[in-house]
């Protein structure tokens, strides 16, 4: 276990009583509660934490937040494990494990860093250029090795144990960051009184201020004032709470990490919460990132954001370097100097510029910090850790020691989330930066996201913003500013006025995708030029940092390049998450057996309990067969069959839609939504019928009754029953307004079983108190209402889908059960069976009843042999559009039965059917569309759409099934294969 | 023009790649030409090719409003494959697969066509039996499919939740072996380039903002850059259909909505084919770079604005983890929206108009990607002889006063549900 | 996420409404046998690029079917009433 050595004795946030044990790549360290793993690893000198995407090169850390390019590590394992997470994001708890990526067999010997060394074949795009041959396919030769090297971390393959949640905020104020000018703008509207919910991505509130000192003015301000904003009721602060994209209507999606600065979540907590927030007004506080200067071999790690040493050094307590050579374009980055110097470093600072400004030169001096001003720094050298940057003036080169090198190219607002809706960021001179656009109404952006760098200036404005956003105007008691030790005043990113340029070795610009100055240069010279070229042809950009410290370093260099300035080459767009989001979070608890919420019938228990293998149709549940009655669905279904066909059976039909029409004009309204007519149906009829859509082809069927003088219960299919009532619903509130018809669905209300059997009649007779259910008072196509000898209310409709003698029964769904078991006691003298989906659909297949595969949208009440159920003298939906020409074309595919030549043959749905004969080529003449075994005809049986329909009755053609190996030669036959007369509904 | 080739790589790098030429020139407009295409995308782009290199037609401009191949070629989830049921979409899809089978070689230019297989999933028995129909469709037109069992899946790709406790459990799937992915941006480019070396004129920056008639013939674009005349002008800028040919008087059965995609962080090796959820619309593959690239449904209502909502994030999050639920812990990386033109049937439009020497490519709904090169190569046919090709012929603009709907879905014309 | 303004439930995640496009369409009396018009009201659409009319239904609150204005280019919703009085000051007009 090594020691902390680059912690300091004292300062920071973090807390030295309490030290975490944790490993790197297997090796056993410490840190200290409040620590990241960026800082922890810092606080024990480790630099070299990763491997680069394509060359191997040796990486480090170079920020200290979410803009973070380099130190990506898997944390956890087994079915926790989280590749690429950023150290400087990553909270560190006792026990952490995290392991560096991309490297083998370890990370100090990088087998592939051998790729370095043939970088140069390898430039932006070489990919396009070659793998092209030898033959066709060559590609896919090459792929697999290429995907191998590419990727980042490996991801898990097991279950993830933990869980997540959803949850929606609902607020006046939306204050998104809570550095100085968030801050100011919550307590601006918190004090107004607005309901305000104030988010950090940071497990500490503070923003910038964090990179101050402890003992410094900045934070005394902050912890003031956030305990003001603690004690205003009115307002919520939630810190590790990233906002990641901002949508329509105000609404802004947030990520809450619960507990992932602990090893696992406790019992029943979630890991992470994701939130969706819907807030009147938003405020932008987002802050800045600050940019890197370019230089060879600047991804040596070592190299570090100026801001992000300050940070270690000011709130994780670490020096992350001895011998540190600051390297600046603007004033920003001399606190970093002058504190790393008091804390022991000794301290160069290289100014790009040749005058900085005139009162820094005497504090650095008060520091015995050397100067080098008008010098750049050329080249870092060394392997795993800077040893030395070679830095060059106008007298020539030379070369410093070091071992850390803090850069300060100036500040990139972030813009990312104002830019979510569309807005794009505009390029502000004045600042040397993208700030965002003029936003809508009830958006501010305020802080050093607007460019604003003054600490004065940004709490001025955030305070405003909060006003405004509270529906306040100006109030005088704004809180003064905190007094930061960042140089006031923005200083232009490249003081110099000079176009950023590589120097020798290799000069990174988009660090995470190993893209070079020379990459950009290479996307130019080919006419890549516009920056989403540039961005997809180099991969600039596209990292999970999506380019925070790479973008606008690439942009300019491409603007130098083409002689333009930055506005003119334009910016990309920015996309959400902000930060990458875990699907599981977005997911929450709506996974597995929560996926989609499952239906299941008033009788779902009563089928679970005799065995019952279920189909999900749609989000239904159906008793696909019962398995008591054979060994498998295909020898049972066939035994349910004949149970309906030689005695009598139940199914529950309670999936079907069910949909109340009332009021006077409901014989009309049905009239006009049916293709059959409907004004002549009596009291206790009930009547088959087919609804149309605009464009003529066939919507839906069922069976509608009519229950009194303006009352109707119409059934429709499961699959539509949505759809249909949407339908109606549609049509009365904009077509017809006039009508004076209610519809209200009661698919839910309502259990249904269809008993079917020649037994059926007396089935029910038992079961009913004193009903009669003979021909007499209950015929074909009957509708009554009655009751159960033990009470429970039922309608009986006295229709049948499998030709038998059948009624189907329904009574209020809590008594469905209840029904089920009712009819089942009084069936056992006949016989009665239970049957599934498959045997109702054997059932209707032999009575050539069209259904789902026919019903498919594609087909006309003709193409059905349905055309005769239009009536012709009355105008219904869709009639005029059905006639269109191709619709009524001879040569349509229309339904017909096939029988095999051969009995003993199977036939296939989904068969293609050719002229017997013909090869198996192209469309064919038609397809079987539904396949039966008739055990009353001991053969299959198949429904089948056939161009010209029954107009081949009698044809022999060939079913086809090419992925079966089966070429079934069958017959050309009426649909209905049994009793075509219709007699077995009266048995 | 010099050609891409692995030694050409070697000796550029030795020159320090400092000699390779533009991939296309930047064009200046001219005042006429045979062709103009309006709409520098994938299509566009293809059909100027194809109209060069099968017409001998080269004297032809592609104007492109922004930058070429920003569009919906570069906003897909770079899926190919050739699985269709429906007359009329099945013959012109494969052609289309056949074509990317050659594409790198013809153009030059390694789209990084990868046959990876194309798995749509079944989760019940009545769905198995639907994929029946499409794979035997597709082997009566030469096109290779397989259905494979529960059993043959799981030793193909393991790591789907093959539970029965899933909430809608793998009955087996449909597999299209030749179908699989292709590098989007690279189709543009590789497009462009060839095109450019045959002749042809990209004009990026450059908005069409009308047409020029005469006598009930186009002869010309008006452009923020002039105007060009044309002896015949293709319109092929799908998403933005409606909007360009209403500047030309055109009323069409075309509604504009936003189809998502996402892309999650990169990491190795996980998931080999392109997987589709068959209780829902999902589809899910990984890219060469290691990023999962997933999509689901349009977020449902008109819209020309290239971003979507939390709803559908939600859903095909959702779907993701019902397939593979390992993929918990991965992280979301970007989501982005791409305007498609959605028909009246969910099938394109290839065709003349109205007006003569005028045609139209679009409403290509989901498809676009997958048919660019078809879609090239038979509007490239179609304006060279005034006539469609064969394998375009169904796809014209008056199919729906005929009565034809090539409706793959069965949804009717509601395009929201294509 | 839109947010609709439901008259009658107040405004709501759009996911809670079911979409039901152009609202500007003319659709044909029932006894209009012309199967141009009804050709051009099933079929054709507008489809600008700005304020756009169209249907929705608050299929997860009231169910009533809403005529919604909202721009295409940015989702900002411009109108919000019933179906049934727009269709009837449609006809005033």
């Amino acid at each position: 276990m090594s020691e902390q050595r680059a912690r300091l004795a004292r300062g920071g946030r973090i807390d030295r009583s309490r030290i975490c044990t944790f490993t790197f790549d297997g090796r056993t360290y410490t840190g200290c509660a409040g620590d990241t793993v960026a800082s922890a690893l810092l606080a024990n000198g480790v630099h070299l934490v990763g491997r680069s995407f394509k060359l191997h090169r040796p990486r480090g850390i170079v920020g200290a937040g979410v803009d973070e390019p380099n130190a990506l590590l898997t944390l956890r394992g087994g079915g926790r494990t989280e590749p690429n997470i950023q150290a400087t994001m990553a909270e560190l708890y006792d026990g952490l494990s995290a392991v560096s990526q991309n490297r083998w067999p370890s990370l100090a010997l990088d087998a592939l860093s051998i790729n370095g060394l043939f970088s140069r074949f390898m430039p932006a795009g070489f990919y396009y250029k070659t793998f092209m041959g030898p033959t066709r396919g060559a590609w896919m030769w090459f792929e697999p090795a290429i995907r191998r090297a590419a990727g980042l971390g490996k991801a898990a393959r097991e279950r993830d144990p933990d869980r997540y949640e959803r949850e929606h905020a609902f607020c006046d104020v939306l204050v998104v960051g809570a550095g100085p000018a968030g801050i100011a703008a919550a307590l601006a509207a918190g004090r107004a009184g607005s309901r305000v919910l104030l988010l950090e991505q940071m497990a500490t509130a503070g923003g910038a201020l964090l990179d101050e000192r402890t003992d410094s003015h900045a934070e005394r301000w902050r912890s003031e004032h956030l305990a003001e904003l603690e004690a205003l009721d009115n307002v919520t602060l939630m810190t590790r709470t990233t906002v990641f994209g901002v949508y329509d209507g105000g609404v802004t999606g947030a990520l809450e990490r619960v507990h992932d600065h602990e090893p696992e979540p406790p019992r029943g907590q979630p890991r992470q919460r994701l939130w969706t927030v819907r807030a009147a007004r938003t405020v932008f506080a987002a802050g800045s990132t600050e940019r890197p200067l370019l230089f060879g071999d600047n991804d040596c790690p070592g190299v570090m954001l100026a801001s992000a040493a300050r940070r270690y050094l000011n709130h994780f307590g670490v020096l992350p370097g001895r011998r540190v050579v600051v390297h600046a374009n603007n004033d920003s980055a001399y606190a970093a100097a002058g504190e790393l110097r008091r804390a022991g470093a000794e301290v160069t600072v290289v100014d790009r510029r040749e005058q900085p400004a005139p009162d820094v030169g005497a504090a650095l001096r008060a520091d015995s910090i050397e100067l080098i001003s008008g010098a750049r720094v050329e080249r870092a050298h060394g392997r795993h850790r800077v040893r030395a940057v070679t830095v060059a003036d106008a007298r020539g080169t030379r070369r410093l020691d070091c071992d850390l090198v803090c850069v300060a190219g100036g500040w990139s607002p972030n813009v990312h989330l104002a830019s979510h809706l569309g807005h794009r960021p505009v390029y502000d001179a004045r600042v040397g930066a993208f700030v965002p656009d003029t936003l809508p109404e009830g958006q501010f952006a305020v802080g050093t996201m607007t460019g604003e760098l003054d600490d004065a200036g940004a709490v001025a404005v955030g305070w405003r913003a909060g006003l405004a956003a509270a529906g306040q105007t100006d109030d005088e008691r704004a809180p003064a500013p905190p007094a930061t030790a960042a140089a006031s005043g923005w200083v232009h990113a490249h003081g110099n006025g000079e176009a950023p340029r590589g120097g020798p070795g290799k000069t990174f610009v988009d660090l995470q995708n190993d893209v070079t100055d020379r990459d950009v240069a290479l996307a130019f010279r080919e006419g890549y030029r516009s920056v989403e070229h540039l961005k997809r042809y180099t991969t600039l950009g596209m990292g999970t940092d999506q380019g925070r410290t790479s973008n606008i370093n690439g942009l300019e260099l491409m603007a130098g390049l083409r002689g333009q300035s930055i506005p003119e080459t334009g910016t990309t767009t920015f996309r959400p998450p902000f930060t990458p989001v875990a699907l599981g979070a977005l997911v929450g608890r709506r996974t597995g057996r929560h996926f989609r919420p499952e239906r299941r019938t008033p009788m779902h228990d009563c089928h679970r309990e005799r065995g019952a293998e279920f189909v999900r149709a749609g989000q239904w549940l159906r008793p696909r067969y019962y398995p008591e009655h054979g060994a498998d669905v295909d020898t049972a279904y066939v035994a349910e069959m004949r149970a309906v066909r030689e005695a009598v059976g139940m199914v529950d039909v309670s999936t079907l839609g069910k949909i109340d029409v009332q009021g006077p004009d409901a014989p009309e309204f049905l009239n006009r939504v049916y293709a059959n007519g409907w004004l002549k149906l009596a009291v206790g009829k009930a009547r088959y019928g087919a609804m149309l859509r605009d464009d003529g082809l066939v919507f839906d069927d069922g069976t509608t009754s009519r229950l009194a003088e303006h009352r109707y219960f119409m059934t429709t299919t499961t699959a539509e029953a949505g759809p249909v009532m949407s339908w109606l619903e549609f049509l009365l509130d904009t077509a017809w307004p006039d009508l004076r018809v209610h519809v209200t669905s009661v698919s839910d209300q309502w259990a249904g079983v269809a008993v079917a059997g020649s037994s059926g009649g007396h089935v029910l007779a038992a079961a009913l108190d004193g009903v009669d259910t003979s021909d007499d008072t209950l015929p074909p196509m009957g509708v009554r209402d009655a009751t159960t000898d033990d009470g429970l209310p039922v309608r009986i409709l006295r229709v049948s889908f499998s030709g038998e003698r059948a009624y189907e029964v329904y009574t209020p769904a809590g008594y469905g059960a209840h029904l089920w078991e009712r009819l089942m006691a009084a069936g056992q003298p006949h016989g009665i069976e239970p049957y599934g989906t498959e045997a109702l659909g054997g059932l209707r297949i032999e009575k050539g009843h069209p259904a789902g595969p026919e019903l498919d949208g594609r087909t006309t009440l003709d193409d059905l042999g349905l055309g005769r159920m239009a009536r012709p003298n009355k105008p219904f939906v869709g009639d005029v559009l059905r006639h269109r020409p191709a619709l009524e074309s001879e040569d349509r595919r229309r339904l017909v039965g096939l029988q095999p030549v051969e009995p003993g043959a199977r036939l296939r749905a989904g068969a293609l059917v050719f002229p017997d004969g013909a090869p198996v080529e192209g469309h064919g003449i038609g397809h079987v569309t539904s396949v039966t075994w008739s055990p009353t005809l001991g053969h299959y049986v198949a429904l089948a759409l056939v161009a010209g329909g029954p107009a081949r009755e009698g044809e022999i053609v060939a079913a086809a099934s090419p992925v079966h190996g089966e070429h079934v030669r069958v017959q050309v036959v009426p649909g209905v294969f049994l009793d075509p007369e219709g007699e077995r509904i009266h048995a | 023009m010099k050609r891409y080739s692995a030694w050409k790589l070697f000796t550029h790098a030795l020159r320090g790649h400092k000699d390779w030429p533009e991939a296309w020139r930047a064009a200046e407009p001219k005042k006429h030409y045979d062709v103009v295409i309006v709409g520098g995308g994938g299509h566009g782009l293809a059909t100027a090719y194809y109209l060069a290199r099968n017409h001998g037609i080269t004297n032809v401009a592609v104007l492109e409003r922004g930058w070429i191949g920003g569009g919906n070629v570069g906003r897909n989830t770079t899926i190919v494959r050739s699985n269709y049921m429906i007359d009329g979409n099945t013959p012109f899809y494969e052609w289309s697969m056949k074509l990317w089978e050659g594409l790198s070689h013809d153009l030059n230019f390694n789209v990084m066509l990868s046959q990876r297989g194309h798995v749509m999933l079944a989760h019940s028995a009545d769905q198995m039996q639907a994929h029946v129909r499409r794979a035997n469709t597709m082997r009566a037109h030469g096109i290779d499919a397989e259905i494979l069992s529960r059993d043959e899946l799981r030793r193909e790709v393991p790591d789907l939740d093959y539970s029965d406790e899933a909430r809608f459990p793998i009955h087996g799937a449909i597999v299209q072996r030749r179908a699989g992915t292709a590098r989007h941006d690279a189709v543009a480019w590789g497009y462009a380039r060839a095109a450019d070396r045959l002749g042809v004129d990209i004009i990026e920056h450059c908005e069409v903002t009308g047409f020029v008639e005469e006598g009930g013939r186009v002869t010309g674009v008006e452009t923020t850059r002039g105007r060009i005349g044309a002896g015949a002008v293709g319109m092929a800028v799908a998403g933005h259909t409606s909007e360009l040919a209403r500047k030309a008087g055109l009323e069409l059965p075309i509604e504009s909505h936003v189809l998502q995609a996402f892309v999650t962080e990169g990491i190795k090796p996980l998931i080999d084919q392109v997987i589709v959820f068959g209780a829902g619309h999902f589809y899910i593959s990984q890219s060469d770079k290691g990023g999962l690239v997933f999509g689901g449904d349009l977020d449902g209502y008109n819209s020309y604005a290239q971003r979507g909502n939390l709803p559908v994030v939600h859903n095909v999050a959702e779907i993701a983890l019902a397939i593979a639920p390992h993929l918990s812990r991965l992280r979301l990386l970007r989501h982005w929206g791409g305007v498609m033109d959605m028909t009246m049937d969910g099938s394109p439009i290839i065709a003349r108009t109205p007006l003569d020497r005028l045609y139209l490519n679009g409403g290509w709904c989901y498809g676009g990607f997958k048919a660019t090169p078809a879609s090239g190569w038979t509007f490239a046919h179609t304006i060279a002889h005034d006539a469609p090709h064969e394998l375009n012929a169904p796809f014209t603009l008056d199919r729906f006063r005929e009565g034809v709907q090539i409706d793959e879905g069965g949804s009717g014309p509601v395009p929201g549900h294509h | 996420m839109l947010r609709i303004p439901c008259p009658f439930c107040g405004e709501r995640d759009h996911a809670e409404f079911s979409y039901g496009g152009d609202a500007r369409v003319q659709r044909p009396a029932l006894d209009d046998r012309s199967e141009e018009r009804w050709y051009r009201y099933v079929f054709l659409r507008d489809n600008p690029r700005g304020p756009h009319r169209e249907f929705w239904q608050h299929v997860g609150g009231c169910r009533a079917w809403l005529v919604v204005e909202r721009d295409t280019g940015n989702h900002e919703i411009l109108d919000v009433r019933f179906a049934a009085d727009a269709m009837k000051e449609a006809q005033c007009e």
